[in-house]
């Protein structure tokens, strides 16, 4: 026994690699949230600039997939009620940063530093904890808690209840967050604001019109470095002792509990951990400009837009639910204002064939189809003048569809695009091999 | 008595919702849109047959008829959603017909909303049947409309209950729905009761869908989160009696309509929604089967 705690120890690498392996994500995750906050202005030609917007879009419904699939990818539960905890995060985060900027600031305009500034030169410069950067990552943290608090609540029911079940107390709740958000009154005016007391203020979020006067802090710079904090979270889950019990929980829950698997506890975490991107994303979408921060728009059916997200990358796989998230924004944006799109849909295929071995798979004809498709359209909308706009839901709904009806699993399955390096060195040799199961 | 007559509306959908689940496990979303689909086609063919004006009198015969259209053309509809989009899917895992079901929801709504279709402007549905007040009992006031919806679901859950509970195509329906395998071995047509399933449910989802449009005359465009909240509270009182359970819908339907109406008279009108998701969350809570729903033990 000895001998091999000894022959393993020499095999581990030395502590300083190991940390600075696990340092080499967060740092990947950084930089690219500020070269892409630095180049973002110069990213997209002028009359693109409406994908400037989008791509803001994407990066909030990436960290809401890629939460999302760690509770219904990963345990294999599955809640339809996404929407409520970004909303719960969305309306802590309003709240705090509107009446909050005015105890700061005596305004609630936004008093970003260089990271968070809306107007084109950062006119506030001074210490980073002077700046409303500062505040606003207090808030998008207090955002994140309190909807994992949220989850907590909702997490618990799975201790008694299972599969359709729990479905319906997520969809339940948040519906009955949605109401209550209804309920409450137009947010204070500056003059009204000092006659409340805090408390008090909790009473005026917006009601049904939606929450007005938060300062617009969201840029590239928060959103990606969320957006790949979330992307890392869930990498490591998947990688880690702790997120393999998850995974045993959707495999099968019942032989996850017999080798000594709190199958209650982790669920309840799968959904605190879920729960809190998902209110740092609500935060994110309330302090984007431009967004309508209303009960209307998270309701169930923000919820099932995520869900959409995530089957559609594929269940559990954590590139699908970024693919995932990336088609069914940029999808109805590109409906609107048709580009060509064959380069994007042969970088598909390729990685498609990858997956295949370089075989022809059902896969690759579904993704040349689909490129085909979308090319037809835009050649259809630019020449004969067919007016997508309007037919924009209804090709959305037919092709999710005949999605659903050609492949079932998603596009990735439950694999990831990094998988394809180990299939192409797994590709079998002989003739006999290649029955194994191709994704 | 409003609450009655809303909660056998809610009991007609319940019902859909609830063999759909019971022969299938699987939540139909798109079960509200077929009464959305309901209440525009019978606005639609009275506009069609010059029923809307506001001279026209009010008619029981042609009331009749509106229903019995919105119910064949809703029956055909939902024969031809089950066969096109779930029926490919019966072997594939049931989140899949999930999202084929929000996608058939997303396409029924826009679809609807196209210009050549119904449009996204509200209308009024005529007034086919006399707003009379027929007697009130101390300070209730019955009306002809609530008499008749009431009525009419009562009619229909009792030929509903008579087909299930005593006609072979109910035996069928009754044994699919307990082991869909063993039905098969059995021969019963698993195909045909689950088509049967969705037939029935859309066609009384189609005849809620003209009963709500006779009492609440304004009609929402297709895509108003109303038709939705209809659907799911509909759903809701699915659960309450026990989903899977044909007689817990009926029940369930009744109870969560009283609810509703009591709720909102002596309380407050602005969580009408709140009372129907505590009590959803209260009942799975406790007893996770619903009302009339028995516990089924889970097998390894």
């Amino acid at each position: 026994m000895e001998l091999l705690a000894t022959r393993a120890r020499d095999y581990r690498p030395p502590t300083w690699l190991a940390i600075l392996r696990g340092l080499l994500g967060p740092t990947i995750v950084v930089l690219l949230a500020v070269v892409l906050q630095r180049y973002s202005k110069s990213l997209f030609a002028d009359e693109y600039r409406v994908w400037d917007d989008v791509l803001l879009k994407v990066g909030v419904n990436v960290i809401l997939a890629v939460s999302l699939n760690i509770v219904n990818g990963y345990t294999g539960q599955f809640s339809i009620g996404h929407a409520g905890f970004m909303a719960v995060g969305g309306y802590t985060a309003a709240f705090l940063s509107y009446y909050g900027s005015f105890a700061l600031w005596g305004d609630t305009m936004p008093h970003g530093g260089f990271l968070s500034c809306v107007s084109e030169p950062a006119e506030f410069v001074g210490r980073f904890a002077d700046t409303g950067d500062a505040w606003f990552l207090l808030v998008l943290l207090a955002a994140g808690l309190a909807a994992a608090l949220a989850g907590v609540v909702v997490g618990l029911p799975s201790i008694r209840l299972r599969g359709d079940y729990l479905a319906i107390v997520t969809l339940g709740f948040g519906e009955i967050v949605r109401v209550l958000l209804d309920s409450t009154e137009g947010t204070l005016s500056a003059e009204e604001i000092p006659e409340h007391s805090w408390a008090s203020r909790a009473h005026y979020l917006g009601g049904p019109m939606g929450f007005f006067g938060q300062p617009f802090y969201t840029t590239h710079f928060w959103v990606w470095l969320f957006a790949g904090v979330t992307i890392l979270t869930a990498y490591r889950l998947k990688a880690s002792t702790f997120g393999r019990a998850f995974l045993a929980i959707r495999e099968n829950e019942v032989a996850a509990q017999s080798i000594g698997v709190s199958t209650t506890s982790y669920k309840v975490y799968a959904f605190v951990i879920s729960a809190f991107f998902a209110g740092i994303a609500g935060a994110l979408y309330a302090h984007q400009l431009g967004n309508a921060l209303a009960p209307s728009e998270l309701c169930y059916q923000k919820s099932f837009d995520v869900i959409i997200m995530v089957v559609i990358g594929g269940m559990g796989s954590i590139t699908g639910s970024i693919l995932g998230a990336v088609l069914v924004t940029a999808l109805p944006e590109w409906l609107r204002q048709p580009t060509h799109v064959w380069h994007v849909g042969l970088a598909m295929i390729l990685v498609a064939l990858a997956f295949s071995r370089f075989r022809v798979s059902r896969t690759v004809v579904l993704m040349a189809l689909l490129t085909a498709a979308l090319e037809l359209m835009r050649f259809l909308s630019l020449h004969y003048e067919v007016n997508l706009e309007r037919y924009r839901m209804i090709l959305y709904a037919l092709s999710l569809i005949a999605f659903m009806l050609l492949r079932p699993q998603g596009f990735f399955g439950v694999y990831e695009a990094w998988d394809a390096v180990r299939f192409w060195r797994l590709r079998p040799r002989g003739k006999t091999a290649a029955v194994g199961a191709t994704p | 008595m409003d609450g009655l007559s809303v909660g056998s509306l809610y009991a007609l959908i319940a019902l859909g919702y609830t063999m759909v689940y019971g022969v299938l496990q699987f939540i139909n979303f798109a079960h509200g849109d077929i009464v959305m689909i309901g209440a525009w086609l019978s606005f639609w063919i009275c506009a069609r047959l010059g029923w809307a004006g506001n001279d026209a009198p009010p008619s029981l015969a042609r009331a009749a008829a509106t229903l019995l259209f919105a119910m064949v053309v809703c029956g055909t509809l939902g024969f031809l959603i089950e066969r096109l989009a779930y029926r490919p899917l019966r072997s594939a895992p049931r989140l899949n017909i999930l999202i084929t079901a929000i996608g058939m929801s997303l396409l029924l709504e826009n679809v609807g909303q196209l210009p050549i279709v119904f449009g996204t402007e509200n209308q009024g549905m005529p007034g086919l049947l006399p707003k009379e007040t027929l007697l009130s009992v101390a300070g209730v006031n019955i009306t002809l409309i609530d008499v008749l919806i009431i009525g009419c679901s009562i009619a229909l859950m009792a030929g509903l209950n008579h087909l299930v509970y005593s006609t072979r195509l109910g035996l069928a329906m009754r044994a699919a729905s307990f082991d869909t395998k063993t039905a098969s071995l059995m021969g019963v047509n698993i195909n045909r009761t689950i088509s049967l399933a969705f037939v029935i449910g859309a066609m009384l989802a189609a005849a809620a869908g003209f009963l709500y449009a006779v009492k609440y005359t304004n009609l929402n465009q297709p895509a108003f989160p109303t038709w939705i909240l209809l659907g799911l509270t509909a759903f809701v009182a699915a659960v309450v009696g026990g989903i899977g359970n044909i007689r817990g819908a009926m029940i369930g339907g009744v109870l969560i309509g009283l609810l509703e109406k009591f709720g909102t008279a002596y309380v407050s009108s602005s969580f009408k929604e709140v009372y129907v998701f505590s009590i959803l969350i209260l009942v799975l809570l406790f007893k996770p089967t619903g009302i009339l729903g028995s516990a089924r033990v889970e097998k390894v």
